[in-house]
């Protein structure tokens, strides 16, 4: 299958990004001020965002059919428009919310694989495969050398940063991940097929950053299948931040996995935060990030993407202080588990808006003193 | 040198893909299935939604004949649960979340057993209806293997490892029995190279594949696929009473091989030679190099028969592209193939 490396063989960590050695800590804390607003309430500042996608509106849907149908007569600047529309919207929902850092949940975006295959030359289509039950998605087959055609997200990034008052986070699916949910029909392995599309998301990371971006995540769900090929997207990581300012803040998203097998080697990730799911089962895996300590920023679930009950601001607290845990307020980021798309828009907007609500709530607290947070893990010195 | 009878073969595949792709029959279930996890084959399914099954299943069905394959399975296009399916449609399991299915991006829900594990008739019913289309000498059973399901389940009611297999190979023995004729029977056992058993267990896990092999009279070949089995499991397994075992020669070829060197195998073998997890199709001439690697490289004057398969399901695979390679599959394992071997 895969390559039989571990930890020992890698070459990460010696790149000047963030890497887990103390530079590292001081860029990661620097790039997070730049998103405290400049009307904060508090002296503390734990940020707020969202892992990317977002319930889409109805409407949005039969748009999609529409376009889907060629004797409709809705074309592609018609689509264009529909997703400009609900970008606007959602973008707006988020800022209600009050979130600091804010996405357009995707509203162009159909699946994370899909959507970025298409616009990948060597990439083709052959047809729908089962997921589970009767959901199925369009698994692209790789037949060709996979090349860097034009930018998959400029336009995206452009347009919700010019509705935005708030700094906006661009998700871009990880090339592990994208090379593991798709067909290998040209690369060696799937190794080779990732380290290239690696170099493809480098390109496209430098050209967001040319258009203004300055938080970018990279989602790699693929990670918590096989955590044993954490070198290889430790591999990719590299390739991605090679050119990348220091001030660009490049985040990694993993869900639904077992941490314990990829901590505490992914500190030597050239990442600024790690963004984790932990809110769905109570924080049972928290421990495997103490020891040794925690050198990122942490970027915490702390409220379950996968049930519509809303949790009330109490519990998200609650939640919100189990990342003191593990680090210090200044370098805590608090989002969602994962992307919000399967809820009930209602449902997603409850969760943000309590998430922001509980963030202030225990900044305030940590201001007056009131929290008493037993300092995380630290270092000898 | 004995005359092989290089049959082809074809292993469970589902055509999710078939369903999805007959002219409406997507559309068709999602309207009538939905998309949650409560929207899944129960076993008590609405005649609508049995309609579309059962025209995909004579689609699936015509595409095996067309391509000119020897067996023929009817596909089990009902197993939402993919191996799992027996027990997540019982009365006796309830079906909690969604969890994996082995390394796949695919889930099944996990059945946990609550009651004694009695007949119940589902997989012998569409076999049946697939026995109305074709003449029993090419109709193919496919079962998950006893260790694999036990495996992939979870017991809440027989007390312990060994009882919980012994209790689901009761539950096979007699669904087996009620099958109509069949020439093969293919059990599927992933899970003794995903997931080896241990000691005891591998010995336990032989003699339950062996009780269910004695409940048909059709040859029996039990496949493994996504590695190669341990030598200790490979070494258990052929004490079984089964006609064939089966070897994924597209993940490990080379340990594939060598568990037939040094151990041997059973008077038939199944090479899964073809990739049933990528869309690029193999040449015919591919194929047959491959057997014929096989063959060349063991001290044995070949095999009473030969079956030449994909490796895994071909559920996994877009429509267009199952139904390629079951033609190049067809095509490698023609007679005149044979005869010039």
């Amino acid at each position: 299958m895969s390559a039989d490396r571990d930890a020992g063989d890698r070459t990460g960590g010696d790149g000047d990004r963030a890497s887990g050695d103390s530079a590292g800590i001081g860029e990661g804390a620097s790039s997070r001020e730049a998103f405290r607003p400049p009307d904060h309430p508090n002296d503390h500042f734990i940020l707020t965002t969202v892992v990317g996608s977002y319930p889409k509106p109805k409407w949005l849907n039969r748009a999609r059919d529409l376009h889907a149908d060629a004797d409709s007569g809705f074309d592609d600047g018609d689509w264009a428009e529909a997703t400009s529309d609900a970008s606007r919207l959602i973008v707006d929902e988020h800022e209600c919310a009050g979130l600091d850092a804010v996405v357009d949940g995707e509203m162009g975006r159909n699946e994370m694989v899909e959507y970025f295959a298409h616009r990948i030359p060597g990439y083709e289509f052959h047809g729908r495969v089962k997921v589970w039950g009767h959901n199925y998605f369009d698994k692209p087959s790789v037949v060709d050398e996979v090349a860097y055609d034009e930018p998959w997200l400029v336009d995206e990034f452009d347009f919700t940063n010019e509705v935005a008052s708030r700094p906006v986070k661009v998700p871009i699916t990880g090339p592990y991940t994208l090379a593991s949910w798709s067909f290998n029909e040209y690369y060696e392995n799937e190794e080779e097929l990732a380290y290239a599309l690696a170099e493809l998301v480098n390109q496209e990371v430098e050209a967001l950053v040319d258009a203004g971006a300055r938080y970018v995540q990279i989602d790699e769900p693929a990670l918590a299948t096989t955590p044993d090929d954490h070198a290889i997207v430790g591999e990719c990581l590299e390739l991605i931040a090679d050119g990348i300012p220091d001030d660009v803040r490049i985040g990694l998203h993993v869900c639904y996995g077992d941490y314990s097998r990829i901590y505490p080697e992914m500190l030597d990730f050239p990442i600024d935060e790690f963004d984790v799911e932990l809110a769905n089962d109570d924080y049972a895996q928290l421990d495997v990030f103490t020891e040794p300590e925690f050198t990122k920023d942490l970027a915490l679930g702390v409220v379950d993407a996968h049930t519509a009950e809303i949790e009330p601001v109490e519990e998200v607290k609650r939640n919100i202080t189990k990342g003191l845990e593990v680090v210090l307020p200044e370098r805590l980021t608090v989002s969602p588990d994962c992307g919000l798309k399967l809820l009930p828009r209602e449902a997603a907007y409850g969760k943000m808006k309590n998430l922001v609500e509980a963030a202030r709530a225990v900044e305030r607290d940590l201001d007056r003193g009131d929290l008493d947070v037993a300092t995380p893990a630290s270092a000898d010195d | 040198m004995p005359t092989r009878a290089r049959e082809l073969q074809l292993n469970y595949f589902r055509a999710s893909i078939g369903v999805a792709n007959i002219k409406g029959g997507a559309g068709i279930l999602r309207n009538l299935k939905g998309h949650q996890k409560s929207d899944l084959i129960d076993g008590a399914e609405s005649p609508e939604i049995s309609a579309v099954y059962d025209r995909a299943r004579e689609r699936v069905l015509t595409d095996q004949r067309e391509a000119g394959l020897d067996r023929v399975v009817e596909g089990q296009l009902r197993w939402d649960d993919m191996l799992a399916h027996p027990l997540c449609i019982h009365d006796a399991v309830d079906t909690k979340g969604i969890v994996r299915y082995y390394d796949n991006n695919n889930f099944y829900r996990e059945p946990v057993v609550e009651g004694d594990l009695d007949f119940d008739g589902d997989l012998a019913a569409d076999l049946e209806t697939a026995a109305e289309a074709v003449e029993s000498e090419s109709l193919q059973a496919v079962i998950p293997g006893p260790y694999s399901l036990s495996d992939l389940a979870t017991d809440d009611y027989y007390g312990d490892e060994a009882a919980f297999i012994e209790g689901i190979t009761d539950f096979l023995v007699g669904e087996v029995e009620a099958f109509p004729e069949t020439e093969t029977l293919f059990a599927l056992e992933p899970s003794l190279v995903v997931n080896p058993p241990g000691d005891g267990a591998d010995e336990r896990a032989s003699e339950a594949i062996g009780r269910v092999a004695e409940a048909t009279d059709a040859e029996v070949v039990v496949h493994t696929y996504w590695g190669a089995l341990s030598e200790k499991v490979h070494a258990h397994l052929l004490d079984a009473a089964i006609d064939a075992v089966g070897y994924d020669f597209v993940s490990d070829h080379e340990a594939s091989l060598y568990n037939i060197s040094e151990y041997g195998t059973k008077e038939s073998v199944a090479l899964g030679v073809v990739d049933g997890q990528n869309t690029l199709v193999e040449d015919p001439e591919t194929i047959t190099e491959r057997v014929e690697w096989v063959e060349e490289k063991l001290p044995v004057q070949g095999f009473d028969r030969t079956y030449v398969t994909p490796n895994s399901e071909l559920f996994y695979l877009p429509v267009a592209k199952y139904r390629e390679k079951l033609a190049a599959l067809a095509e490698a394992a023609s007679p005149a193939e044979v005869s010039a071997a």
